[in-house]
Order: C-alpha cells, then sequence, then structure tokens
C-alpha cells in the first residue's frame, strides 16, 4: 500500500471536501474560467467512462484512462495558446482545454481517415500541432528533454513562449529525466515540469522509484524550485502552475511542479490493478475526487447547479455519441498513405514497395475496428 | 580555388548557413569556444555567440532530445556528437523520436536536425573511438544517412542536407579529417543527396565504397590498374536513400562488384547493396558479389589495421572475381 505521503510542504487551497482551507488564497480567476475548467473536467470523466466501455464491449483496441487525476490537467489553463505542451498519455483534459475536438480525440482511437496521425499509432497517441501539443510518446520521459529543447529555442528567438511537459513519477527514475532536467537548470530555460505523481507506475509503487522523501525535492540538484501541489485541489494547481508558467516568462527559469494524486483505476485497459493493490487504497482516494471537490467549490461560489451539470453531461454523452457514429463511417486511411510523412518525398525504395503493395490482394486489417 | 581538408570543409559549410540562416544553431559537447574535439566548429562561437554555437552538458540523449525540441518550435539545430561511438545513449531519441516524428504525427511536425558524427577506425582509438555504426541508422525509417569521403563532397553534402527538412545522420570520416585535401569552392554549392560519384571510371569490376573507405578502394583500383585491370570506383556518398540506378548503370557494364566497408560484415550494409542488385541485375553478373569488411568483432586497439579493410584485401579480392 503507499504510505500517507508527506503533507507538510504540500500547496493546497480546497480542504478534501472543497472548501477553501482557512487562510488559504484563492487564485484570481473569473467564474467563467472556473465553469469551464469544470465543464471540460467533467468532458474528461465522461470520455473516459464511455472509451473504456467501448473498450470492453471491443470496439476500442486500447485505452487509458485518467479518472482521480482530472485536475492536474489543468496545469495548462494559465498558458497562452503560443505556448508549448508535451503531454505524457494521460492528460486529456490538457488536450480538451486547448481545442482538440471529441471528433479529434475519437478519430484518433478509432485510427481512421479523419485521426489526425492518420492511423499511424495506437490510441491515446494524439499530435495536435495547430494547438502545439507535441505527439505523445509511448516510451515514457523522451518528451522531457524535447519539451527543453523548445523552452531554449523560444528564449534564443526572443519570444515569450513557454514549455510544459507532462510525465509520471515513475518517470523521474528515467535518463532522459535528469538529462532534461539538468539542461533545463542550466539553460534557464522557460519550461515547467509537471510530474504527476499518482501512486503507482502500472504495478511499481511510487517509494520504489525514488528513496527520496518527495519527488519535488529532486529539482535542488538542478538548481530549479521544486514545488509539491495537491493534484486533486483544482484551485492550488492553478495557482501553483501559474506562478511557475509566470516565472518561466519573466525569464527566471524552469520550475519542477510535484502533483500529488492518485491513479484510481488501472494503468490501462490491459492493467488489473487487484493483482498488486489493496483495494482499499483507491476508496481512500476517492474522497479526494478531483471532480468532486471542484463541484462542491462552485456550488459553494454559486457557480454550479444539478441543472447546468446535467445539461453539459447530456451534451457531452451526445456528441460522443454523434463522433462515434460518424467514426464507424469513416473507413481506414487509403493503403498507400502508409509510404507518405516518412521523408518530405518517398524516395526510389518506398516508391517501389508502396507500387509492390498496391499490385497485392487485398486485405482488411483485423485491427481496424472503423 | 583553395584547396581545404574535411574538417575545414564541415567549417566552411557550417558558416556559410550560419550567416545565410539565423535559425541554423550548432550544438554539442565543447563544440563553442574550443571549437570542438577536431575543431570542426572553430571560429563560429567567436562569429555566432555562444547562443548559436552552444556547448551543451554531456550528455548525447539530452543533446539529441533538445534539438528535436528546438526543431519542432522552429529552428534548424546541427548537434554535434562528439564520436559516433558515443551516440547510442542517444538511440532511443534518434530511432524512436527524430527519426519518427513527420510520420508518428500524420505529418504535422517535421524535425530537420543534422546530426554531425565522425565515424571509422584508424586512429588508434580502440572500441570507443572507431566504430562505423551507419547499417542501425540506414535500418531506421525516416532517417537520411549520408556519408562523404572528401572535402569537396562534405561542403557541397551538408548544406545538401542543412537544406532539406528530414532528420539526418552526417558521417564524417575521422581517419582522414585532415589528410583528404582537394580543391573546394569558396562559396555555395550542393550536392544532390542520393547521387552517388564514380570516383574512378572502369570496365572490368565494380568497386563501391563510402566514407574513410573511398580512398582505399581508390589505392586498389590503382593497384588493380598496373596489374592490367579496369576498376570502376563508386563513392556512394549518400547511404539512405542510395543511388540504385548508378549502382546498375556501373554493374550492368562490369558484370562483377566487390562492396568494401568498415563496418562490420553480417547485416552490414554490404548485404543490402548485394541483395538489391542481384534482385535487378541477376542477369548482368559474371560473378558472386564479395565484401571486403570489418570482421564481426569488436572494434580491437592494438590490432586495428589487421581489422580494416586495406587495398591489398580489396585487390585480392578484385582478382577472385574476376578468376571465378
Amino acid at each position: 500500500m503507499v504510505a500517507v505521503p508527506a503533507q507538510d510542504d504540500l500547496r493546497r487551497v480546497l480542504d478534501d471536501d472543497g472548501r477553501v482551507l482557512p487562510g488559504a488564497r484563492v487564485p484570481d480567476v473569473s467564474d467563467e474560467y472556473l465553469r469551464r475548467i469544470f465543464d471540460v473536467m467533467s468532458l474528461v470523466r465522461i470520455m473516459d467512462d464511455r472509451m473504456m466501455r467501448l473498450q470492453r464491449q471491443g470496439r476500442l483496441g486500447f485505452y487509458m484512462k485518467a479518472i482521480g487525476e482530472e485536475a492536474s490537467h489543468f496545469a495548462v489553463a494559465p498558458l497562452r495558446a503560443g505556448d508549448w505542451v508535451y503531454p505524457s498519455y494521460r492528460e486529456q483534459g490538457a488536450w480538451f482545454w486547448r481545442g482538440y475536438t471529441i471528433k479529434d480525440f475519437i478519430n484518433q482511437l478509432f485510427g481512421n481517415v479523419a485521426d489526425p496521425v492518420k492511423g499511424r499509432q495506437m490510441p491515446v497517441h494524439h499530435s495536435a500541432n495547430w494547438l502545439n501539443l507535441v505527439s505523445i510518446s509511448s516510451p515514457v520521459g523522451t518528451q522531457i528533454p524535447q519539451a527543453v529543447g523548445s523552452a531554449y529555442a523560444a528564449k534564443l528567438m526572443g519570444k515569450d513562449d513557454v514549455s510544459m511537459v507532462f510525465f509520471g513519477e515513475g518517470t523521474s527514475s528515467t535518463g532522459e529525466f535528469h538529462v532534461g532536467m539538468n539542461f533545463a537548470g542550466v539553460w534557464k530555460a522557460p519550461c515547467v515540469f509537471i510530474c504527476r505523481n499518482n501512486g503507482w507506475a502500472i504495478s511499481v509503487p511510487s517509494q520504489k522509484q525514488t528513496a527520496a522523501r518527495t519527488f519535488a525535492s529532486k529539482a535542488v540538484g538542478y538548481g530549479m524550485p521544486g514545488i509539491r501541489v495537491d493534484g486533486n485541489d483544482i484551485l492550488a494547481m492553478l495557482q501553483v502552475a501559474g506562478e511557475a508558467i509566470d516565472r518561466a516568462r519573466a525569464g527566471d527559469g524552469p520550475t519542477l511542479i510535484e502533483a500529488l494524486t492518485y491513479r484510481v483505476q488501472g494503468h490501462s485497459s490491459s492493467d488489473d490493478p487487484s493483482v498488486y493493490r489493496d483495494p482499499k487504497e483507491p476508496e481512500l482516494w476517492e474522497k479526494r475526487d478531483p471532480l468532486n471537490r471542484m463541484r462542491t467549490y462552485l456550488r459553494h461560489r454559486g457557480l454550479w447547479n444539478e441543472a447546468w451539470e446535467r445539461e453539459l453531461t447530456e451534451r457531452y454523452n451526445q456528441e460522443i455519441t454523434d463522433a462515434l457514429v460518424a467514426a464507424d463511417h469513416l473507413g481506414a486511411p487509403a493503403i498507400e498513405t502508409m509510404f507518405d510523412d516518412v521523408y518530405e518525398d518517398i524516395p526510389w525504395h518506398l516508391q517501389e514497395q508502396k507500387a509492390w503493395l498496391l499490385q497485392q490482394a487485398r486485405t482488411r486489417s483485423p485491427h481496424f475496428h472503423g | 580555388m583553395p584547396v581545404m581538408n574535411i574538417i575545414q570543409a564541415v567549417n566552411d559549410a557550417l558558416r556559410l548557413q550560419m550567416r545565410a540562416e539565423p535559425k541554423t544553431v550548432v550544438l554539442g559537447e565543447d563544440v563553442g569556444k574550443f571549437g570542438g574535439v577536431f575543431r570542426a566548429t572553430s571560429g563560429l562561437h567567436e562569429e555566432f555567440g555562444a547562443e548559436r554555437v552552444i556547448d551543451t552538458p554531456l550528455a548525447e540523449a539530452g543533446i539529441i532530445g533538445t534539438a528535436i525540441g528546438m526543431a519542432l518550435y522552429g529552428l534548424r539545430p546541427v548537434p554535434e556528437i562528439q564520436f559516433s561511438d558515443f551516440i547510442y545513449p542517444a538511440f532511443d531519441q534518434i530511432v524512436n523520436e527524430l527519426a519518427k516524428f513527420r510520420y508518428r504525427s500524420g505529418g504535422q511536425y517535421p524535425c530537420p536536425v543534422v546530426i554531425r558524427t565522425p565515424v571509422g577506425g584508424g586512429i588508434r582509438g580502440g572500441h570507443y573511438h572507431s566504430q562505423s555504426p551507419e547499417t542501425l541508422f540506414i535500418h531506421t525509417p525516416g532517417l537520411k544517412v549520408v556519408a562523404p569521403s572528401n572535402p569537396y563532397d562534405t561542403k557541397g553534402l551538408l548544406l545538401s542536407c542543412l537544406r532539406q527538412n528530414d532528420p539526418v545522420l552526417f558521417m564524417e570520416p575521422k581517419r582522414i579529417y585532415r589528410a583528404s585535401k582537394n580543391e573546394v569552392p569558396e562559396g555555395d554549392y550542393t550536392l544532390e543527396i542520393g547521387k552517388l560519384n564514380v570516383v574512378r571510371p572502369g570496365t572490368q569490376v565494380t568497386l563501391i565504397a563510402w566514407s574513410g573507405m573511398v580512398s582505399i578502394a581508390e589505392e586498389a583500383a590503382i593497384k588493380a590498374d598496373a596489374a592490367g585491370i579496369s576498376v570502376e570506383v563508386l563513392d556512394l556518398r549518400s547511404l539512405m536513400p542510395f543511388d540504385i540506378v548508378g549502382i546498375l548503370a556501373s554493374v550492368t557494364k562490369t558484370g562483377r562488384v566487390v562492396i568494401v566497408h568498415e563496418a562490420p560484415r553480417t547485416c552490414g550494409f554490404g548485404a543490402e547493396l548485394i541483395a538489391s542488385i542481384q534482385e535487378r541485375a541477376m542477369e548482368h553478373l559474371e560473378a558472386p558479389i564479395s565484401r571486403v569488411c570489418g570482421f564481426d568483432t569488436p572494434f580491437p586497439y592494438t590490432l586495428e589495421h589487421e581489422y580494416m579493410p586495406n587495398a591489398d584485401r580489396v585487390l585480392g579480392a578484385i582478382r577472385q572475381t574476376l578468376e571465378w
């Protein structure tokens, strides 16, 4: 079982029930902004539930839920549109917040002709250059030095864009984490590192990833601030991320943020947590559910009512249904597109292979669900 | 026309491109004030400053990883890996990330990074300063692999690489970095990537080489000529893509082929060339295609000259293919 994480240096604004803690400073954001965040956070919850059911029905090859971790995705909310985001594979909220549509999302999962990545990658490996959201990679941590490169490039080109990169606590064990943090520190790159500490890297608990007391403390070795925040507290997330982004944009360098949260369900649709963890552990964390806490807070602030949430739930469910129906009618990408985008132009050997493939008898991919 | 060595040609190409294209930046270990351990970036720091000639922390995965992010954002990074033997910490970044960014993003994220790295043995460098790892990268869809053999080609090919939009591994033959000299135009010129060069025309045997082995092949061809054998020497210049048309033009003329490479024999690029030639020109072949290669051992230190192909071994292979 995951030990109760140290609380003493944890930044919080809301208590576990969603009430503002005594003496806590509430970030200065508009009512409308908070309602939009709740709206998108709800979409993530609804989407995850629908897609996992679809996966269980055999209509989707693979899926990864973010249930219980959604508030941490909104570290992107204080970013500008021109800033860059390098997500890991569990930040659906970051995609929807920046404008990735339900259709884009579902078409990517299906790998159909309308998939923004042209059916080249398995589900949840999105990419959206029009939103400065960089392609998701399965090997963990590769995106960390890349984000630092983009951040430093902005600085070199005299722009004030910031890069933000997401990864799990397990990824802090990789060489790429060290390399990326170190380069960022030395270069004073305008980069914000979001370590989602959700307690588990598939079946391995966070205590087996580090002997350090906290993941945030690793920042010391790289000459940057390390902040721990309650990752299930949307207001604290917005506050801490906003401060780090401002700091980066002002030229004061990178920040590591450890967002303390919890992976309430399995790593992916292929996982079975009952094999390796006590079922009581997720129950403890369900009491700190970020969506419930935000709902309570909004209700106290007079920004939430049942009719509104019912309306948005129905609306999103309908949009998802519509997107699924549309996706069902969209075919696979044309066979010859397999050879596009390997290089800018198709070299002779790929032209030859393409011509050969097109002469073969056609088969239908058993993996295509469209 | 000035005479340059390969180091000077690299330096000249980088300087020209950095003057013409402000987004071009150089990064790597010791590339700044020191100008690189082989001095290929000498003087660039003075001219373009620390922001465009970047001394990085000592980590290859970081050099390539950050170069990728720079390229995605809009710069034209030219990372240097000090010795190709040190490239493996960056292998995942190169193979899974750099080479695939365009493809896996559905064409949304081209990633024009040109990695320069010295290759090859013969410098008393042992296992960690002598390898020729081209096959690993030729076998990686999405990468171009370019391997010049002399200063003129180096400058023209490097300028071409810096002006196209695919990631490239640009392999420089370090043994002859300074020994190889020829006339190099002062101004701007480019050579087409994917086209070979007929270094020496001939009629009886086609000898295929690249990088540091081209001079060995030429030496063997001169010896063969003295023995009354006419050898055509092809310098591939570019390994991915490689010039199948140019190769077949020669092979259909000679009917006999010898391939020389420094890298280990098994699954070396020679094997792919043999397969590609026999698939397309079987009826023209008079003898089995033979290879003179490095051995399937790690690169040795004391015995490096026993390991590396030399002109006599190549001449032996030329004679054998003629006698078959």
